[in-house]
């Protein structure tokens, strides 16, 4: 029995039940996947219809009845929405943001994390406290006196107005707290008694061992980043440094009734994430399940 | 030791203390832990609890957005008009609603999706990938999608309603459709995080149990009820917190695909809080609404809290 345990379980349960039971069963799985399939399915149509209007003439989008049929397939709202410039200057802006956003929550949230797991200091269970409580702030109800005091120091209409207020996420710092509580005590003890210092505990040795936890932090900062739409639309009001969110929330009007050239827009800004999702979908799913469940 | 020659200047302090350092509380640790902590901190104070106590003051005050400084003392006049006014009060009981609508479809469904998922038999990753991608989707890229699905005549919901023979609403442009229609592209937009949640729950119960259960006869629906359902009670605890607080915070949805509208029939406690602070310059009024709908998030994160204490005690 030892070895079909580590068998995959469809064979496992062919060969561990009666004869009955596994038909029946199986026969329910395959109904499982065809139930399944049909919603993913469906699930993809919003989508799949996006693509396939931005693949229309503008003119064709407004023509009865709705069909999926295009007549002239054309890349040319593609072509115009890159041509006409704008979406360049927001994918810089969103860009540069989120990865400043993404490599400043990375070195700060880990640091103190370490700080929190790791060392013994006075004040320790304070300041655990102290952080615990950004849990229970989040950004936006806090944009009122936060955009007064970003104005305050002159940075409105600067990146360094959307990316400073974003870094200090509370839940980041109990991530990178929770991986670094699981590492074994003896490891760091050895190294101490090597006369290892506190700052290559954490960065030659900790740091290397929970890069799931900087992966998943990554990831997820820099989707956030990227899609947060209220703050940047608060403080960016110059077009040349608006971000892919609030580029596209304020010229939906522009577009009127070309619809080809809406969606066409709408996709273009989603591409980068759709690029990273498909490149990284074990991380980002893995990171969803393994924070997410401990956060 | 090479390593200390990269150290910076106050863990070079760290090691040279070190053979003494063993047992309880390393002298040391004070001054390092203060230099691991001062970056996020600094940041913290600044763009977190700094605003926080700013908000809180200037919400008794008549704070102008136009004017430099705090303006008169209001004392609780701000409070007193947001309890008395109609519009906050239809504001916040939007975001509420909005919750309503959304979390049991994106509990259940999400739920459904994940059992059924973990039994099929092929094509998991196919799934995960067309419920998750939405979720990663720029909330304004979801809502122009879907407001050209919802065009009158042309979208393609209108299109598939007609297609049955039902005449389509107007999906956005009544005020008695708008809420539902944001709440339905919501679902589908963040399901799959849910869902991806169910399904790294469903992950982690021993597969030995299924085993078992099966050579004991067990259907799989049995199995469902008596193994799959309690064993996901934390994750669904998880699940409903996360995303009743995710619900109460909507604003993107509303702001691109309403304004707010049509006639403030969708307009969320954050989207008054922004018109009043931003349209209106009324700041300190602002601050005042925004600690009221602080509290309400306050209230729901410690009911999870103390649910969640409860919950561990037991176990």
């Amino acid at each position: 029995m030892a070895t079909l345990t580590s068998e995959p379980k469809q064979f496992t349960a062919r060969k561990g039940a009666t004869k009955t039971a596994v038909s029946g069963s199986r026969l329910f799985n395959r109904l499982c996947t065809g139930v399944m399939i049909a919603f993913s399915i469906i699930w993809l149509i919003p989508l799949l219809w996006a693509v396939d209007t931005a693949f229309k003439p503008n003119g064709e989008t407004a023509k009865l009845p709705v069909t999926w049929w295009i007549d002239h397939p054309t890349w040319g709202s593609f072509a115009s929405i890159l041509r006409q410039g704008d979406i360049w200057h927001w994918y810089l802006s969103s860009f540069l943001t989120s990865a400043l956003i993404v490599i400043l929550t990375v070195i700060t949230a880990s640091l103190a994390a370490f700080a929190l797991s790791r060392l013994k200091f006075r004040g320790q269970g304070a300041i655990l406290g102290f952080i615990l409580l950004g849990l229970l702030i989040p950004i936006q109800v806090l944009i009122v006196p936060l955009f007064r005091e970003v104005g305050g120091m002159g940075l409105l209409n600067t990146y360094w107005a959307v990316i400073l207020p974003q870094v200090p996420t509370a839940i980041a710092v109990f991530v990178f707290k929770q991986f670094f509580d699981g590492l074994p005590r003896e490891l760091e003890e050895a190294a101490r008694m090597d006369g290892a210092s506190t700052w290559w505990i954490y960065r030659g040795m900790a740091m290397p061992l929970i890069k799931p936890a900087i992966a998943a932090v990554s990831i997820f900062t820099f989707i956030w980043s990227w899609n947060n739409l209220l703050w940047p639309l608060l403080v960016l009001s110059n077009p040349k440094l608006m971000t892919i969110p609030v580029g596209l929330a304020t010229v939906q009007g522009n577009f009127g009734i070309r619809y080809a050239d809406t969606m066409a827009a709408a996709l273009l800004g989603a591409l980068p994430l759709i690029a990273l999702f498909l490149f990284f979908q074990r991380q980002i799913v893995e990171g969803v399940a393994g924070t997410g469940l401990k956060g | 030791m090479t390593t200390t020659t990269q150290a910076s200047r106050p863990t070079q302090a760290a090691s040279t203390d070190v053979p003494r350092a063993r047992g309880r509380g390393r002298r040391d640790d004070n001054r390092s832990a203060l230099a691991f902590l001062a970056p996020f901190l600094i940041l913290y104070v600044l763009f977190v609890i700094g605003p926080a106590l700013y908000g809180l003051v200037m919400s008794f005050f008549d704070t102008s957005l136009v004017k430099s400084g705090l303006g008169k003392f209001a004392g609780l006049s701000n409070y007193v008009e947001a309890f008395k006014s109609a519009d906050f009060w239809s504001s916040m009981w939007h975001t509420v609603l909005f919750t309503i609508l959304t979390t049991p479809p994106l509990v259940i469904l999400s739920f459904i999706f994940a059992l059924l998922a973990e039994r099929a038999t092929h094509g998991k990753w196919f799934f995960r990938l067309a419920f998750f991608a939405p979720y990663i989707l720029p909330s304004a890229t979801v809502a122009l999608i879907w407001i050209w699905l919802y065009t009158p005549d042309l979208g393609l919901a209108s299109g598939v309603v007609q297609k049955v023979g039902i005449t389509a609403p107007q999906w956005l442009g009544d005020p008695n459709w708008a809420m539902w229609s944001i709440a339905a592209t919501t679902v589908w937009w963040t399901l799959g995080f849910n869902f991806v949640l169910y399904l790294a729950g469903l992950q982690e119960i021993p597969r030995e149990l299924y085993e078992s259960s099966s050579l004991d006869g067990a259907s799989p629906w049995q199995q469902m009820r008596s193994i799959t359902i309690p064993l996901l009670r934390r994750t669904t605890t998880l699940v409903v917190v996360l995303q009743i607080i995710a619900s109460l915070k909507v604003f993107d949805q509303m702001y691109i695909m309403t304004s707010g509208g049509p006639n403030f029939s969708t307009r969320p406690a954050l989207e008054y809080i922004y018109d009043i602070g931003f349209t209106d310059y009324r700041v300190g009024y602002g601050a005042a609404a925004s600690t009221v709908y602080f509290v309400l998030l306050l209230i729901v994160s410690a009911v999870w809290f103390l649910q969640t204490r409860r919950a561990e005690k037991k176990v």
